[in-house]
């Protein structure tokens, strides 16, 4: 996954709009921001945090710079631990020309050390907006590590990985194709109601309640 | 005492066998966590948890423990399963609670 592999691959697909979302990392986002410059394709800024319950949680932004200033303070929360390359591996950082320009030596896969609860105060005080990522999965979800989703932390959307999954929730659901290998971007067969094809539009209707 | 001889005396299932047969366990580290386990089991423990995902086999093999054993009855599933037999880590299973184990391991300590 490259991030012209990524843009190509979605506009081949013909999807509109792609939230691309690392784990713990927006580092690759200025390349893939770059490589969809001169395309129709929206890119969502997103990071998926892992916090301290070890739930995975999807964190959405209007711009680039909203999601590298969140990206700087969640990297201070995440552990000491070094990558081992031959079990987890590598952690490349690429340019818009697919070149390899940096190297990300924390180990991503690993749980920061706050919990949600900090992490949406970071994301709103960076303009984001945050959805429980597959939440009727065994591990790494909200329900699955909390046993429920808390009405306190007021989500406005829900991911489920198997929409058949029934889920007791007050609000909107969506699935994502929560691809980890180019193959695995979706068909564009999940689609939103939004008012307009943008960044912004999108993420409306994420925060609209 | 190694993890297999372990297995075979309580009747443990042996998911995989990895390297049960040539190293100790010199000690148990309870928790389902993955990221307070990767920090802080130690070499040659036995790792007593309910988490069965293939991260476990990975944070076994950085933590450098002894084996897994997923109490409680949980299953591998075929990835992680894979994955253990890739890294040569030793995953047992029984369907006794956490503490149960323990107190079993703490017998042969």
């Amino acid at each position: 996954m490259t991030p012209n592999n990524i843009v190509n691959m979605a506009l081949l697909l013909g999807l509109d709009a792609i939230a691309v979302s690392d784990h713990n990392s927006s580092l690759n986002l200025p390349a893939v921001f770059d490589a969809a410059k001169n395309t129709d394709l929206v890119i969502i800024p997103a990071i998926e945090v892992c916090t301290n319950e070890e739930v995975h949680l999807l964190c959405l932004f209007h711009s680039l710079n909203d999601v590298m200033n969140f990206n700087e303070t969640i990297y201070e929360f995440l552990p000491p631990i070094k990558n081992n390359e031959n079990v987890f591996g590598k952690q490349l950082i690429l340019d818009s020309e697919d070149n390899i320009i940096g190297k990300e030596e924390k180990l991503l896969i690993n749980a920061l050390s706050i919990g949600i609860e900090q992490l949406l105060k970071i994301s709103k005080s960076n303009n984001g907006v945050v959805i429980p990522a597959h939440v009727d999965k065994h591990s790494y979800s909200i329900i699955s590590n909390l046993g429920f989703i808390p009405e306190e932390y007021e989500f406005t959307c829900i991911e489920i990985k198997n929409p058949e999954n029934k889920i007791q929730f007050n609000g909107k659901y969506i699935t994502n194709s929560d691809a980890h290998y180019l193959e695995n971007i979706s068909e564009p067969i999940h689609f939103l109601e939004v008012k307009e094809k943008s960044i912004d539009g999108i993420m409306e209707y994420f925060k609209e309640h | 005492m190694t993890p297999i001889e372990f297995a075979n005396k309580h009747s443990f299932e042996i998911l995989n066998e990895g390297e049960g047969n040539e190293r100790p366990i010199n000690g148990v580290y309870c928790c389902d966590l993955l990221s307070i386990v990767m920090g802080r089991a130690k070499l040659d423990d036995a790792w007593i948890t309910v988490m069965s995902n293939v991260n476990s086999i990975a944070v076994a093999v950085l933590a450098d423990v002894s084996c897994i054993i997923l109490s409680e009855g949980m299953a591998l599933d075929d990835q992680a399963t894979q994955k253990a037999v890739e890294q040569n880590v030793c995953v047992l299973k029984s369907n006794l609670p956490t503490y149960e184990i323990a107190l079993l391991l703490k017998d042969i300590l």
